[in-house]
């Protein structure tokens, strides 16, 4: 066991010592890498957050039964059992004069209410679901549809269902940049590594001619890509942390300006270990793929 | 100890290195594999170093036979071996000592007993005082003692080298010869090809004798 621990430390060490034997060359890697990674990530990390404050607008996301003339009180309460008993999160009812009364606050309309002859509003629930996920609530509206004396259902958040569709695209089209990237990230590092082992050809050929095996001479150049992968994955967030808070202060004044609070959120330690576990697990991978072309004929 | 029965390796341009050879080395001899060159005396120690397989034939060393060895094994039966090559295989960036340590990284030895190990090796080859040296500036006969000491550093039980004063003058000779006689002392069974008639004479050693890939004969 002892032995199998040094030979690893061994194996970490030198790989160690070859990020640092070109430090030029390791840093253009890590460009390289830390751009890769951060660019799809930052673009999720945008949709998320663009869906969460569209999700989170005022009234973005409301739903409105209009009962139907012939309602009454009997019907109210069945509408409030139900809604309480499909726990769909905050609702409250609006009697047809509360919203008259509201209606007639905005100028130029209670002149037009004036010349009607009776109250044309009707009684409504208004219903704002603790599930905002735009097929979700659409569920709930059709389902709404369904009950007694609901003569019409009225999603508020069309245009929320509209961005929606437009984040799916969004968030497919960072999928396929991100299988792009994480490609290219395994190409950085399989090329790094088949350089290193031309470099290093004799000294591959001597130790196996004294008895190194596959894994002792494959062993330092996989420690090699997981490290510059990890490090790329760290360099990945630093550039992501550094430009959300560089616009985080404007973002915060455009938010504002719809009615949101841009409080983002996967700008955290999570992000800082996704970030480094992707890139030093596709750092490895581009490792063993190299070791595994180029060592074989000498195996 | 080696046990080779019937050995044979052709190339696959159709060259019969080495022709249905048989020959048995007990433990502690010191065998002498001569002939000129191209009598296929480095096929035969690549064959005995498991650098190379036979075509047909079998050759046991401590009980494991060569011809069929799996190709993981064969780094573990290496690491029983001491090889000394004609070339020397030093690494040339790396200086005396580290060249040394090489054989011990592999195995895994913990850094302080594998350094330890390393001067004593460099210390019986009279290389101690270099230990930090440059390969370039050791000599033909300094470069071949610290393959030497590479090669026993792991303490084998056999050691094996190829040709291994080609290229030395008298004096370089002479002084690895008097390496190899005193490993072969404590009891290091010792095989070497050569085609240097100085090391018989000198040595007394068994020999075989190797022409065109076959044994003529076994004296001593």
């Amino acid at each position: 066991m002892r032995r199998f621990l040094t030979q690893h430390a061994s194996a970490f060490g030198d790989a160690v010592r070859k990020l640092f034997a070109s430090p030029l060359g390791t840093i253009l890697s890590l460009i390289v890498i830390g751009t890769a990674l951060a660019l799809p990530a930052a673009s999720g990390i945008i949709l998320d957050n663009l869906r969460d404050l569209a999700g989170g607008a005022p009234k973005a996301q409301q739903i409105s039964l209009f009962m139907a003339s012939s309602a009454d009180r009997r019907a109210f309460d069945e509408i409030e059992l139900r809604l309480r008993m499909a726990h769909v999160g905050n609702w409250r009812f609006v009697p047809r004069d509360e919203a008259l009364e509201r209606l007639k606050a905005i100028e130029g309309v209670p002149e037009i209410l004036a010349s009607l002859p009776k109250n044309p509003l009707p009684d409504a629930f208004i219903v704002e679901p603790e599930d905002v996920r735009p097929e979700m609530v659409e569920n709930l509206a059709k389902t709404f549809s369904s009950w007694p004396e609901v003569e019409h259902v009225q999603l508020d958040s069309e245009w929320v269902r509209r961005l929606d569709v437009f984040l799916r695209i969004g968030r497919l089209m960072i999928l396929m940049l991100a299988s792009l990237f994480g490609g290219a990230l395994i190409i950085v590092t399989f090329n790094t590594i088949r350089l290193q082992i031309l470099a290093q050809a004799d000294e591959i050929e001597i130790a196996r001619l004294i008895g190194a095996t596959n894994a002792f001479v494959r062993r330092p150049f996989q420690y090699f890509g997981f490290l510059q992968g990890l490090l790329g994955g760290l360099f990945a967030a630093a550039l992501i942390l550094l430009g959300a808070g560089l616009l985080s202060s404007t973002l915060d004044e455009l938010v504002a300006l719809y009615g949101g609070r841009w409080a983002p959120h996967g700008l955290d330690f999570a992000l800082v270990g996704r970030l480094t576990g992707i890139g030093a697990l596709l750092g490895w991978l581009g490792a063993q793929l190299s070791v595994a072309v180029h060592l074989k004929k000498g195996a | 100890m080696i046990r080779a029965r019937a050995l044979s390796k052709r190339y696959p341009q159709g060259i019969d290195a080495i022709k249905e050879v048989s020959f048995d080395i007990g433990t502690g001899e010191m065998v002498f594999i001569t002939g000129r060159s191209g009598a296929g005396k480095t096929t035969l120690f690549r064959l005995l170093a498991a650098i190379e397989r036979p075509t047909t034939g079998s050759i046991i060393v401590n009980g494991q036979n060569l011809a069929a060895l799996r190709k993981s094994a064969i780094p573990f039966l290496r690491r029983s071996f001491g090889l000394v090559f004609q070339d020397q295989k030093l690494l040339f960036d790396r200086n005396a000592i580290d060249n040394v340590l090489l054989p011990m990284k592999i195995v895994g030895l913990p850094a302080n007993e594998a350094l330890r190990r390393a001067r004593a090796a460099l210390d019986k080859v009279g290389l101690l005082n270099r230990e930090k040296a440059n390969l370039l500036t050791l000599s033909g006969g300094e470069q071949q003692r610290l393959a030497i000491a590479r090669a026993v550093v792991n303490r084998p039980s056999i050691l094996l080298a190829d040709e291994p004063t080609t290229n030395l003058d008298a004096d370089s000779a002479a002084g690895i010869l008097e390496i190899f006689r005193a490993f072969h002392q404590v009891g290091v069974t010792l095989i070497v090809a050569t085609h240097d008639p100085q090391w018989v004479s000198r040595l007394s050693p068994r020999i075989l004798r190797l022409d065109h890939g076959r044994i003529l004969g076994s004296d001593g």
